[in-house]
């Protein structure tokens, strides 16, 4: 499966960037906190992953805020960066074609191997009807790390207060059993997690409980929790929300107007 | 989820990833197995058969300036309507594909009610390539299609129109599409094309999608 990099010729360098990516996961939670951030921090285009592995999709542009940027082609997975913060981010605008989701996170992680990416930080989220008892009081945010992120970041997540994903036993009713990592309605976030682990990769993922709906106060939940830890916007305590831009793709999320006729 | 009525339903998630095929783990003998179920009852292979295949010459990339791409049955019937005849176009090439929804098969002789998907040359401009493509190409076979469609075209200066429909009913507008003046026509296109485009580009946020959009 070609992954593929289109725009200038010169290949941008990602040597020690902070990869943003969002998993496919219910509500789309971790997308929408991705349009939030490439549209407030206005980043630019650098290229797309050409695969088979996504449903194909393809628009104007999502982002535009005038007439004269809103006629480029956005298709279902592209890459957009912000050099001054180091950060490269990758938005996926399709579901996975059956039985392609293994391949395609084989290929996105050699990719950030030979990109030399730092770390990789993955929005995702869960259903919140799965979880237990003791979730379903205080947050609903939660991370993860892989080992080698694990030591170098580990503190701060101390330091914010951060709650760790918990693990949930393998066999639930039988008390010994193993306890596992269980992210259910989270997409491709635990094949990604478990196979950076044991590829060394530096990955954190973030997550929310949440369930289908209008899934957009979710995401700035989301993006705002992201944002305690990498700071991409300056956050006064009483009007963070304001400060996310909202893509103009978001109009009509929920379906046209409605015709007089039927009141 | 519980419905109105009370009962428990598994309720279709935008996560796109179903659970069994994200739990079940893989050995690789499951794999093998899958592998050769699906090639022999599935066969989702497409095959890209171009009359001068037959002849058993080398394949070299045919020259193409223009191609046309008609998709779906509305935009084939279109071409068929006001563009080909037998006087001024031939037949060069087929696909043959088969998917839950539709089967073609290599034969150039088709009714306008079936599923098929042929290549017609301008026997005046052999350069100028149109393609009426009436079946419906499954998701997993819109890449395969592309590229065999493609990889036998040599691609410089290569001018590509796509025809296709949608329903109004998915047009996404601030007023009711129930007060919308249809059919109407909207398009898309690339940085690098450009000459004048007839009618108003698409606007936010409506898409397009399968063998269109790929």
């Amino acid at each position: 499966i070609p992954c593929d990099r289109g725009g200038d010729s010169a290949t941008p360098d990602f040597k020690g960037f902070t990869l943003l990516m969002p998993a496919v996961s219910v509500g789309n939670v971790g997308q929408l906190a991705i349009d939030l951030v490439i549209s407030t921090l206005d980043m630019t285009k650098v290229g797309y992953f050409y695969t088979d592995c996504l449903v194909p999709m393809v628009g104007n542009n999502p982002y535009a805020t005038a007439e004269e940027n809103s006629t480029e082609l956005s298709i279902n997975a592209e890459v957009y960066s912000l050099p001054s913060k180091k950060l490269v981010v990758l938005q996926i605008r399709s579901p996975f074609i059956k039985n392609k989701y293994r391949p395609f996170c084989e290929t996105l992680l050699s990719w950030v191997k030979s990109s030399k990416c730092a770390r990789v930080v993955l929005l995702s989220s869960s259903h919140a009807y799965q979880r237990d008892d003791e979730q379903l009081l205080g947050t609903p945010l939660r991370y993860l790390l892989t080992p080698d992120l694990e030591k170098a970041v580990g503190g701060r997540m101390k330091e914010l207060n951060w709650k760790e994903m918990e693990k949930v036993a393998a066999y639930p009713g039988i008390s010994d059993t193993d306890k596992v990592l269980h992210i259910p309605g989270g997409g491709i976030t635990k094949l990604l997690f478990t196979e950076s682990c044991s590829e060394g990769i530096q990955m954190a993922v973030l997550l929310k409980f949440c369930s289908e709906g209008d899934n957009i106060p979710d995401a700035f939940v989301l993006v705002n929790y992201l944002n305690e830890w990498l700071q991409l916007i300056k956050s006064e305590v009483s009007t963070v929300q304001s400060k996310w831009k909202i893509p103009s793709s978001w109009r009509l999320l929920f379906g046209n107007g409605l015709p007089p006729a039927l009141f | 989820m519980a419905t109105f009525f009370g009962e428990v339903v598994v309720a279709p998630s935008r996560a796109g990833l179903d659970e069994e095929e994200e739990a079940r783990e893989e050995t690789p003998e499951d794999r093998e197995i899958r592998k050769e179920i699906e090639k022999k009852r599935y066969r989702r292979e497409i095959d890209v058969l171009w009359t001068w295949q037959a002849g058993g010459c080398a394949e070299e990339p045919l020259v193409c300036s223009r191609f046309i791409v008609a998709i779906g049955r509305n935009a084939a019937a279109f071409l068929s309507s006001f563009i080909l005849d037998s006087v001024c176009w031939e037949v060069v090439g087929v696909v043959k594909l088969w998917n839950e929804w539709c089967r073609t098969s290599s034969t150039t002789n088709v009714l306008p009610t079936d599923s098929f998907c042929l290549f017609y040359r301008l026997i005046s401009d052999p350069t100028v390539l149109l393609c009426q493509c009436s079946c419906y190409v499954a998701e997993d076979q819109q890449f395969q299609w592309l590229e065999k469609v493609f990889g036998s075209m040599q691609k410089k200066g290569l001018q590509v129109t796509i025809l296709s429909t949608c329903p109004v009913a998915d047009y996404k507008t601030q007023e009711s599409t129930l007060t919308l003046v249809s059919p109407f026509l909207k398009a898309l296109k690339t940085k690098e094309f450009q000459e004048e485009v007839c009618c108003p580009l698409l606007e936010q946020p409506n898409i397009v999608r399968d063998l269109p959009a790929a």
